[in-house]
């Protein structure tokens, strides 16, 4: 599923990041973890394909996405990557509908209807589409977000942070979600997290990667 | 969803903003659409009603003053001039023809104009419907005046003595409206004809010039005075010889309407230059306050764009959705400035008299008003360039920095 060999990110202004390696071969769960700084976004950012490594081998569902071009890295992403930002980001300008739509405008790529109906019913948000953004509870927006991840049925899901700022409750029904619809889904999971609770919950479910804080 | 309505969803999302933007970018380019209107417009009209139209001769004074009222009644008449002085300017080898116009009355402010059939040549109009004037007291109505007052042939009207509403009414001389001339969009369809001598004969009835001996009646004659004469030359070299000749050896002047036009138009043109300046300000604002807005847009709408990267839309496709919002405002305020204009010209139009060449109205669009369409262009052109440019290099990193 993801394959990276010394890899290796050096930034215009000097500052460098170098990643351990890591072999994960089917889909499966991976807890990234690592104190701020110590490259978790730009981990996510290099397999998501927004970043090219400046040295290092990388291998993401078995494409190299530094080697395609900036068109073919976008669309690859669209169709084989699914995201979840962190505090559950959804646009206030528009509603729950509107930013499933989203998707399909981003992407190019129309989700399956029998699969949207099927994912809108199972998180228990079919009956919010026409609501307005703001007016969800944080639990319905990340049922929102993650919904509008596994939309186009990625094999990879990103999630970064998905339990910083939530109670005890609501961030062990987030992980539980997470976990049961990646399944569901036969989608590999990343979970970017330093929240102790999601450590503690992915304990004995995920492999972990540990980045090391660098200068 | 389409660029068009994502963009459009966005621009409703910051409705105070977005109504500001819309308010500065109409009443700039409402104002731009009226005064290229009135530009164009009133040149068009000035130019066209001078078809035929030589020179204008009258009593001396304005020569401006006397092209206005003579060919458009825009203005009073400088004076008269006596009928020998007209009989003897009909005889000069160089005019092929000069037609008299007597002024001095009028009715609902439309003027009443005592003169020949050959009048009507001279704009290419003719009579719709029944027929010239023959005797004296008959009038053919303009097509303009006849709708606008509803009166209709066989119908008698008394004049109002003066150029303008409030004059005395000459009850004693009523006159048998005879025909109507057909529309020509010419000052025809905006005046009252009838003949030079039916004029006289309301005057003298006013002056109760009635009971004469034979000698008083021909002292009379000879005293008679038409306005002013509408000349056509017969050779292009007149153009040279004649205005000089009326100007220096009689006490008459002639005006060339083409040169007293291009005259009264760069004065015009001072005044009008003045406001093309501030119109080009006022767009200059609107599209700097678009821009800034749609810069703040792309400030408060990172994450949006961020995320729409993060879901596979190349860079283009941001820069798209910012190009169809600010076209959503460019279409939306022209379309309310060409509806704005439209009511301005015509609210404009009510400043004129009833009876004066309409010199712009409504509902008129020439090529010239493209201008608009085009300047909407550039300034979108000039207010997206920054956050375009911002959208295309937006970091996504920021997405999975967000705290």
């Amino acid at each position: 599923m993801i394959r990276t060999h010394q890899l290796h990110m050096t930034w215009p202004n000097g500052h460098s990041l170098t990643f351990p390696n890591i072999d994960l071969a089917q889909p499966c769960t991976l807890c990234l973890r690592g104190p701020s700084g110590s490259g978790k976004s730009t981990w996510l950012a290099l397999v998501a394909g927004l970043l090219s490594p400046t040295a290092g081998d990388l291998v993401v569902l078995g494409q190299q996405p530094q080697q395609l071009t900036q068109a073919q890295r976008d669309a690859w992403r669209a169709r084989h990557i699914g995201f979840m930002p962190q505090a559950a980001y959804l646009s206030n300008a528009l509603n729950v509908q509107q930013n499933l739509d989203l998707v399909a405008y981003a992407s190019g790529l129309a989700p399956s209807a029998s699969h949207q109906q099927h994912l809108l019913q199972s998180l228990h948000i079919h009956t919010l589409l026409q609501h307005q953004v703001a007016n969800l509870s944080q639990g319905q927006r990340l049922r929102v977000v993650l919904a509008r991840a596994l939309l186009l049925q990625p094999k990879l899901l990103l999630v970064d942070e998905p339990t910083a700022n939530l109670d005890d409750d609501l961030a062990h029904s987030t992980l539980e979600l997470l976990m049961a619809q990646t399944q569901e889904h036969s989608c590999g999971l990343v979970v970017a997290t330093h929240d102790p609770r999601a450590i503690a919950f992915l304990h004995g479910q995920a492999q972990t990667l540990w980045l090391e804080p660098q200068s | 969803m389409s660029t068009w309505r994502l963009a459009w969803q966005y621009l409703w999302a910051r409705p105070g903003r977005t109504s500001i933007n819309l308010v500065s970018l109409t009443l700039a380019l409402t104002a731009m659409l009226v005064v290229l209107s009135l530009h164009d417009q009133i040149r068009h009209n000035f130019e066209r009603q001078l078809k035929g139209i030589d020179a204008v001769v009258g009593a001396k004074g304005s020569p401006i003053q006397l092209m206005l009222s003579g060919v458009y009644h825009l203005d009073v008449p400088p004076g008269n001039i006596p009928l020998q002085a007209f009989e003897a300017l009909k005889q000069h080898p160089q005019v092929a023809r000069a037609v008299p116009l007597s002024l001095g009355d009028n009715i609902a402010g439309y003027r009443i104009v005592g003169t020949e059939p050959s009048y009507l040549d001279i704009f290419g109009a003719h009579i719709g419907q029944g027929r010239l004037w023959q005797a004296n007291m008959e009038a053919v109505l303009g097509a303009h005046v006849a709708r606008s007052t509803g009166l209709g042939i066989g119908d008698s009207f008394v004049g109002i003595h003066g150029l303008g509403a409030g004059g005395e009414a000459h009850d004693e001389t009523p006159y048998t409206i005879t025909g109507i001339a057909a529309p020509c969009r010419c000052i025809v369809d905006r005046l009252v004809l009838t003949s030079t001598e039916s004029v006289w004969q309301v005057h003298d009835d006013l002056h109760d010039i009635t009971d004469l001996t034979p000698s008083e009646r021909q002292a009379l004659e000879g005293e008679r005075e038409v306005t002013l004469a509408l000349v056509t030359y017969n050779t292009p070299l007149a153009a040279l010889t004649f205005p000089r000749f009326i100007n220096q050896t009689t006490a008459m002047q002639a005006a060339s309407p083409a040169i007293e036009m291009t005259r009264l138009l760069t004065l015009l043109g001072a005044g009008s230059r003045l406001l093309e300046g501030f119109i080009a300000a006022l767009l200059l604002v609107a599209g700097l306050s678009v821009g800034a807005s749609l810069a703040s847009a792309v400030a408060e709408r990172q994450g949006d764009l961020a995320l729409l990267r993060m879901l596979g839309a190349p860079s283009q496709r941001l820069v798209r959705l910012l190009v169809a919002e600010s076209m959503w405002l460019a279409l939306m305020s022209l379309t309310a400035a060409a509806v704005l204009s439209q009511l301005a010209l015509f609210g404009l139009q009510t400043l004129l008299p009833a009876g004066a060449m309409p010199l712009w109205q409504a509902g008129v669009w020439s090529a010239t008003l493209l201008w608009a369409p085009l300047a909407t262009l550039g300034l979108m052109a000039l207010a997206i360039a920054v956050p375009a440019w911002r959208a295309w290099k937006l970091d996504v990193l920021l997405l999975l920095q967000r705290n």
